[in-house]
């Protein structure tokens, strides 16, 4: 199949696997954060690791939507639900995502009715479908989804859609990865920038973190070709001593961002002054919130929410696998207390999440596997 | 040097805790879910805690416990195979087929897996207030068609009517009996290292087809559901090739979910060669698109056949002997180590593990 074999092709990453190996300095440990999920989903899927010389390892980062988001905003969405009337419309991977009194499949079986949607706009078909129910979309993501749910808003206005509004959850990715080059307990070499969040905002966001903490950053797309080269570029600029931002991407991502997006975003969002995230805490100025002008569309202002602030299960360690403190095999719970399943933490929840990518395609080492496959 | 250890050491803790989790997945299975929840019909790991945990725990008998897809029953010296199934797939109707000749088809499909020449079947329907008389005549229509195609006879059946919004339509539960003749031993259990894993054609085909059946995803394809009656195909293979060991038809779960079954039924690893598996272009670009892995996605009318290694080439020319086997290959083969799990060799060149699916990507397929 065009377009997809072309990034996949073996013989490419042999080649590439071995320029990387040459980069290398014997005794030195490299480790680099891929900041996205979808990354971290690549990674497993396709098996990248096995092709990466064992002193690079990769860190899987807070670039899941679903992993950052606080209990206590489940919660205050299930909250809205219950009202009479309301019917709720979500990504599939919010379903499983646990609330302090369970998630939204839970919550369904009680009575509520929450609806998996593929895109914003799908609500509005639901909204228009159903005029006598109050259509509630939970809208999560980074800036890779704001501006879908920005236009989706847009159109509710110019079509006068009154019985939708939007609980909206949107998040923004520069600070949490500020938040990280922050954090005192980690040392990264570089970062594997966020593809698609970058589509959105483009390259020079992230300039700060060459020129102010001296790392580099590659943007990279999501084949698993397009991580390997990425892994390649950012080891040629340690080996150069460079600490640029460069774009591998360039197929789909362009330096300035996508203005339209972003205009879209400006015209029906705004910036919070804080906002949780799970694992990170409150980090200032990291989310959206809709802007006065479209309050009609705040399920925020039309609904009371709780706003109770939960805290995280003691046992749940996903703020340090969020951090790359830990690796997701090394938290207390992970595959026992802790399941896709029965998640405890929200890194266990989304296919995207490094606890549920490592639990359900790299659970096991990578030499036991390797031997089983190639003997 | 001292790198190497510092590589080493962590690895060593690793394993332990790994060893932890599968001693914890071994457990026995508790429903902790205070309610019914969707992902408890995904044909994953909820479905399989259900039926451990809930059905097996109350009915259990040694004609249950194999959990085969037909049970194996012995009266007045005839081995009969009796099973069932119940239909709620959405939309009702689909391209290459409807309800009807799913819920024919399915039924007998599980009575030829499980080595028995399909006979009698039942056919009970729950019905709701309003539904359309003329497509009620079209599913049935359809289903005794299935039925002369398979050759099998609907011999007794129920009719329930329940008010408006209490169904969806129409539900179909189909039971059959089947007549096993095939001599050997069949049963995932005496599946063994050594052995080759097969698939009967291009899977996931029936699942993508009903998901875009359904217009909520506005991608359309040149696809049909793959629903077929397997019995010849079947009878073909057990006819000529001496070493099948156990066959499953790739129903809810898809072709994924039955390795891992098998794996976990007979101790023993499943090593699949990703670049094997036939997957048609059309089901591969909407997977892609939606995120979704076609080896999890349903199948009506495949089957995996676990065979003798020894017997793997003349399982596959006796597969493709059939026109529903055409495309059949030859995707993966079973290990000793380690027990339980299925592994896959990407494309890529990588490898991971191929695990049970949480949560349904695709409900209500059949």
């Amino acid at each position: 199949m065009r377009f997809v074999d072309e990034f996949r092709d073996a013989d490419k990453a042999r080649a590439l696997s071995a320029k990387i190996t040459s980069l290398c300095e014997p005794g030195r440990e490299y480790k680099f954060m891929e900041v996205c999920g979808g990354h971290t989903h690549t990674i497993y899927k396709h098996g990248l690791e096995d092709y990466l010389p064992e002193n690079i390892t990769l860190i899987h980062g807070p670039g899941c939507p679903v992993c950052v988001i606080p209990m206590g905003r489940i919660d205050d969405a299930i909250h809205i639900a219950r009202r009479p009337g309301v019917l709720m419309t979500s990504f599939g991977d919010m379903m499983r995502v646990p609330g302090s009194g369970g998630n939204f499949f839970d919550s369904n079986a009680e009575g509520t009715n929450i609806r998996m949607v593929y895109s914003p706009l799908d609500s509005l078909k639901i909204a228009r479908q159903n005029p006598d129910q109050q259509v509630v979309f939970m809208a999560i993501g980074f800036e890779t989804t704001a501006p879908s749910t920005a236009m989706t808003v847009l159109r509710a206005a110019k079509e006068g859609i009154e019985n939708f509004s939007v609980f909206c959850n949107h998040i923004t990715i520069i600070p949490a990865i500020k938040a990280i080059l922050d954090s005192p307990d980690l040392r990264l070499d570089g970062f594997i920038g966020p593809g698609h969040v970058s589509t959105v905002i483009g390259c020079r966001p992230y300039e700060f973190i060459a020129s102010d903490y001296g790392k580099p950053i590659v943007v990279a797309g999501f084949e698993p070709l397009d991580i390997l080269q990425s892994i390649y570029m950012l080891m040629l600029q340690l080996k150069e001593g460079r600490s640029e931002v460069e774009n591998q991407y360039s197929r789909v991502v362009p330096w300035e961002g996508n203005l339209t997006a972003l205009r879209a975003i400006a015209e029906v969002m705004e910036l919070r002054p804080y906002f949780e995230w799970r694992g990170l805490g409150f980090i200032s100025h990291s989310a959206l919130r809709m802007r006065d002008k479209y309050a009609k569309y705040d399920a925020e202002l039309h609904y009371e929410v709780p706003g109770v602030r939960v805290a995280d299960p003691k046992a749940c360690q996903c703020g340090e696998v969020l951090k790359g403190v830990l690796k997701p095999w090394e938290c207390k719970v992970f595959g026992t207390a802790c399941t896709p399943e029965t998640p405890i933490g929200t890194c266990m929840v989304s296919p995207e999440g490094a606890c549920a990518a490592y639990y359900n395609f790299g659970r096991f080492t990578r030499t036991r596997v390797r031997e089983a496959s190639i003997s | 040097m001292s790198t190497r250890q510092e590589v080493a050491a962590p690895s060593e803790k690793e394993q332990q805790v790994l060893d932890r989790i599968e001693r914890a997945r071994r457990r026995r299975a508790k429903v902790k879910e205070e309610r019914i929840t969707l992902a408890h019909g995904s044909g994953g790991n909820a479905t399989q805690t259900l039926i451990d945990a809930i059905f097996l725990e109350s009915f259990r008998n040694p004609l249950l416990e194999p959990l085969e897809d037909a049970a194996e029953l012995t009266i007045a010296g005839a081995r009969l195979a009796l099973t069932t199934d119940s239909f709620v797939v959405s939309p009702l109707f689909f391209p290459g087929g409807n309800i009807g000749d799913l819920a024919v088809n399915g039924t007998v499909n599980d009575l030829a897996v499980s080595g028995a020449r399909p006979l009698y079947l039942t056919a009970g329907f729950i019905l709701e207030e309003g539904f359309p008389v003329a497509d009620l005549t079209t599913i049935v229509d359809s289903m005794r068609a299935a039925a002369d195609a398979a050759g099998v006879s609907i011999v007794t059946g129920d009719t329930k009517v329940v008010q408006r919004g209490k169904a969806d339509g129409c539900y179909i539960n189909t039971a059959g009996v089947g007549l096993r003749e095939h001599p050997g031993r069949l049963g995932v259990a005496t599946v063994r290292p050594g052995d080759a894993v097969l698939v009967s054609g291009p899977i996931g085909e029936h699942g993508v087809t009903v998901m875009l059946a359904r217009g909520e995803l506005d991608i359309e394809a040149d696809l049909v559901s793959d629903t077929a009656p397997v019995h010849e195909l079947v009878a073909g293979l057990l006819g000529t090739v001496p070493g099948v060991r156990a066959m499953r038809d790739a129903t809810r779960g898809g072709v994924a979910t039955i390795l891992n079954e098998v794996a976990r039924a007979a101790e023993v690893a499943v090593v699949v060669d990703e670049s094997a598996v036939p997957v048609g272009t059309e089901v591969r670009g909407a997977s892609e698109l939606l995120g979704i892995d076609p080896l999890y996605v349903a199948c009506e009318g495949r089957i995996v056949a676990f065979v003798d290694g020894s017997c793997a080439d003349d399982a596959l020319a006796a597969m493709r002997r059939h026109p529903l086997g055409e495309r059949a290959a030859i995707i993966g083969r079973v290990k000793e180590d380690p027990p339980g799990l299925v592994l896959l060799n990407t494309v890529f060149g990588g490898t991971r593990i191929c695990d049970l699916l949480v949560g349904d990507p695709l409900p209500r397929i059949c």
